[in-house]
């Protein structure tokens, strides 16, 4: 039994993952209506609801083109991998206090290397599709995603510092008394604007953005490869919205309701806030969002650093 | 930074706004007395046609959609023989309807006219045909037209003078 546990764990998180995944598609939209005074898909089944459904036969169904000119191997990988690495970092996750799959006593440092690995999938789309706005989409999503890495990291520091630990299961432990939000607010914003800037969603979207570069790394994908870009997307936005809870709002911990319960809660609300954040803001330009990065996010990041180490070494 | 922040902020309150959509097919939108909808041929008070197959409509329109042939009745009346409208490629731009010199054709506020087979759009005379005057209830064009027909001869029309006669030299 206790060799199954596990099992049950993986197929207990891949399910919740992915249905949930698919289920943003619909959240999604509905709450860009909500914002925008319309309704949405409100016609298939209860709520909608059915639009899920219905998108993903639509996409399954729809002709899987691989364009002539493509490096074919590379042009089915992309897909794959953005998925792959996103559901990777899932694994250190601790959804309540001992439901977490694999327990590393590095788990921050997992979760950034596997949703970083995830930028792979796009330069790869972009480079394989052969396609000057698909190679632009994949060289913006580089150059974003060096430079939003680097303060990504850093403003998670400030967190490891107070903790004393890498693992997640005892940075959340360690918020029993207060939540890192109000010591780190600074962290916070930083690990927000670059996780973000990490999913590659509005108003960091230069990757994809449409209005110049058609639909940037995947203009040249269709059926369900370019469903997995989506379905990647979204795990990226649930993944981030994960650690957001478990690194500043205290995870699981929570009054009155159960563990697993808060933790979903406070992720559906970060969720819901990204999705804010592309009904409501512009997107940068591309010199912009770069200068940004670097010097003013950067020096600001470790700044927040040396402060909450030497206030910690202080206090000790 | 307070920008965005407050932008933020507007689009958030916009959660507790009325919806401005209207469920279509449950709700009916309210259409303006002059929309441009499904095109009619309307009749005379008196219930003949007002069509007098003049063709303007069908060289005015830009799609060629307006298709008919002329013909004339006992009385030396003209009207279509049959009228034919391809609504498959009429783009609702009303140019028949101010090319029409005897308010025959008009554009209705009616756009549901969908069909599963291309050809169901193609409208016939009798499709088209209305029992009533439409938009102008007491136009009739062979009573204020000048033209003389089976039953009206020269002068006859309303507020029309007799014809002068040209052999007499009094005014």
């Amino acid at each position: 039994m206790s060799a199954l546990y596990p099992l049950l764990i993986i197929a207990v998180v891949l399910g919740i993952v992915l249905n949930l995944a698919g289920g943003l598609i619909w959240v999604e939209r509905r709450l860009l209506a909500l914002w925008q005074d319309r309704y949405g898909p409100n016609r298939v089944g209860p709520f909608g609801l059915g639009q899920v459904v219905a998108d993903s036969v639509k996409l399954f169904t729809k002709e899987d083109w691989i364009p002539p000119f493509a490096d074919k191997p590379v042009f089915v990988l992309a897909p794959a991998v953005v998925v792959a690495t996103s559901l990777l970092a899932f694994a250190v996750i601790p959804f309540a206090a001992g439901f977490v799959i694999a327990d590393l006593s590095v788990g921050i440092l997992f979760l950034l290397a596997a949703s970083s690995l995830g930028v792979y999938s796009v330069v790869l789309a972009g480079w394989s599709s052969n396609n000057k706005y698909a190679l632009l989409g994949g060289l913006r999503a580089t150059a974003q995603m060096l430079s939003y890495e680097v303060f990504m990291g850093l403003s998670l520091m400030g967190v490891v510092i107070m903790a004393g630990s890498f693992r997640l299961g005892d940075i959340v432990e360690a918020q029993r008394h207060m939540w890192y939000v109000v010591p780190q607010f600074a962290g916070f914003v930083m690990f927000l604007i670059a996780g973000v800037a990490e999913t590659r969603r509005l108003p960091f979207d230069l990757a994809e953005s449409e209005s110049e570069l058609i639909a940037g790394f995947h203009s040249e994908y269709s059926g369900m490869k370019f469903g997995m870009f989506f379905v990647g997307e979204y795990i990226g936005v649930i993944l981030i919205s994960a650690m957001l809870t478990l690194c500043y709002f205290g995870g699981w911990l929570g009054p009155v309701l159960p563990g697993p319960v808060w933790f979903g809660l406070k992720t559906m609300a970060f969720i819901c806030l990204f999705i804010l954040f592309r009904a409501a803001l512009p997107r940068p330009r591309f010199d912009q969002l770069m200068s940004w990065g670097w010097k003013v996010l950067l020096p600001l990041a470790l700044l927040n650093l040396l402060v909450t180490g030497a206030a910690v070494l202080l206090l000790r | 930074m307070f920008s965005l922040l407050r932008s933020l902020w507007g689009v958030f309150l916009h959660a507790f706004h009325k919806r401005v959509t209207i469920q279509y097919p449950e709700e009916k939108a309210v259409l303006a007395p002059r929309y441009r909808g499904r095109i009619v041929l309307s009749r005379d008070p008196d219930g003949g046609e007002r069509c007098v197959a003049c063709n303007l409509c069908a060289v005015v329109c830009p799609t060629d959609c307006i298709s008919l042939q002329a013909t004339e009745d006992e009385h030396g009346r003209r009207f279509p023989e049959w009228f034919r409208i391809n609504f498959s490629r009429c783009i609702f731009c009303g140019f028949c309807e101010e090319a029409c010199p005897t308010y025959a054709i008009q554009l209705t506020p009616d756009f549901e006219m969908g069909e599963f087979y291309r050809k169901n759009l193609v409208y016939e005379k009798e499709d088209l045909m209305i029992s009533g005057p439409g938009k102008y209830p007491d136009y009739n064009f062979w009573r204020v037209a000048g033209v003389a027909i089976g039953g009206k001869a020269k002068g006859e029309a309303e507020r029309e003078a007799a014809p002068t006669d040209l052999h007499s030299l009094l005014p």
